[in-house]
């Protein structure tokens, strides 16, 4: 007997404008990271991607979406939530990257300060976290990752389809690449 | 015995059980949530390292089954104490179940056992009447993630759409 509904590892949710989209537009390569700013293992991709981004700038493009596993890493959901506070002041990527860059200062205070590095109004920000105003985003993508087959941080989708293999620089090039040449 | 057919197959009753389960050790079984979907995610072990582990994973989703009023229980062959500092250091809330003593026998009973002495990495969702309506094997290695139970869930709510129509 066979299994009726399997287990897919496709991108359910299509990327939209409403997206953070690094790269351009018609890339031929659209690359979608579910990531949480507390995982080491994110951090540890977040070099690579950016490498790719750049020895690839014609071809690819990055598009992040907040997947935080808030009961392992304390401070992901708040970090996300300040990301998409960003975001709505068009500074999404500026503190994507101070998250990745200071994963060992996500506290309260330092992303604090962090906020500040970024140019923008900590005060402003953290009330909006407080109230919670920026929930509803960060729930949307985890729900839509979660639905498509992600199973940890980080899950990257390349073109639509699960990517299966390493977050080495190498590894990341021969994916897009092969997907580029597909 | 473990059930000579592999992992139990949609259609069939899922068999009744409890086990000692986190976090007080009281016993818990499936029966118990009857009216309400039941997922059993059997597991090889706990405390493997990684960091979205399945377990994790299924807490830090623990608001979308929520809207699918779903019971989750994790099983595996540990005990009830490994599961309580498993459990603590993942924040994991819903219950771990230790099929301890005797060992693995609800996992054989489903034909999630595996010969090396764990369960296998298995999910098992169960209607709201106590029938599986959906079982998945994978990998031990494999972290199968959410989408297959949750695209259940959605069948299950569809198909009890139809009756009440």
């Amino acid at each position: 007997m066979t299994t009726p509904l399997q287990v897919t590892a496709r991108l359910r949710d299509p990327v939209t404008t409403a997206d953070h989209i690094r790269g351009p537009a018609d890339a031929a390569v659209t690359i979608v990271e579910y990531g949480d700013f507390q995982c080491q293992f994110c951090g540890a991709a977040y070099p690579n991607l950016h490498e790719l981004l750049r020895q690839r700038a014609d071809t690819v493009r990055l598009v992040y979406r907040y997947f935080p596993i808030a009961n392992v890493h304390p401070y992901a959901e708040r970090a996300a939530e300040t990301a998409e506070a960003a975001a709505v002041r068009g500074r999404f990527w500026e503190m994507h990257d101070w998250l990745y860059e200071h994963q060992d200062q996500l506290d309260p205070v330092h992303l604090s300060l962090g906020v500040e590095q970024v140019g923008l109004p900590p005060d402003e920000l953290n009330a909006e976290v407080e109230n919670r105003a920026h929930a509803d985003r960060v729930r949307r993508d985890f729900v839509g990752g979660i639905r498509s087959g992600v199973n940890g941080t980080p899950t990257l989708f390349v073109n639509g389809v699960r990517h299966e293999g390493g977050y080495d620089l190498p590894d990341l090039l021969a994916a897009a690449d092969a997907a580029a040449n597909a | 015995m473990s059930d000579p057919n592999g992992l139990i197959q949609p259609g069939r009753t899922a068999p009744g059980f409890t086990l000692p389960a986190t976090p007080d050790g009281g016993l818990i079984g499936p029966e118990q949530f009857r009216g309400r979907p039941v997922v059993l995610a059997f597991y090889p072990a706990d405390w493997s390292p990684v960091c979205g582990d399945q377990m994790s994973l299924y807490q830090s989703a623990a608001p979308v089954f929520a809207q699918y009023q779903a019971v989750v229980l994790g099983i595996s062959v540990d005990s009830i104490w490994s599961h309580r500092a498993f459990a603590e250091s993942r924040g994991i809330e819903f219950p771990l179940l230790a099929d301890f003593e005797p060992k693995g026998e609800v996992a054989r009973r489903y034909g999630a056992y595996l010969p090396q002495g764990e369960a296998a990495r298995a999910l098992v969702v169960l209607d709201p009447a106590g029938t599986v309506t959906w079982s998945y094997l994978s990998p031990p290695d494999v972290n199968p993630g959410a989408d297959g139970i949750f695209d259940a869930l959605d069948q299950l709510a569809a198909d009890r759409k139809v009756m009440a129509g």
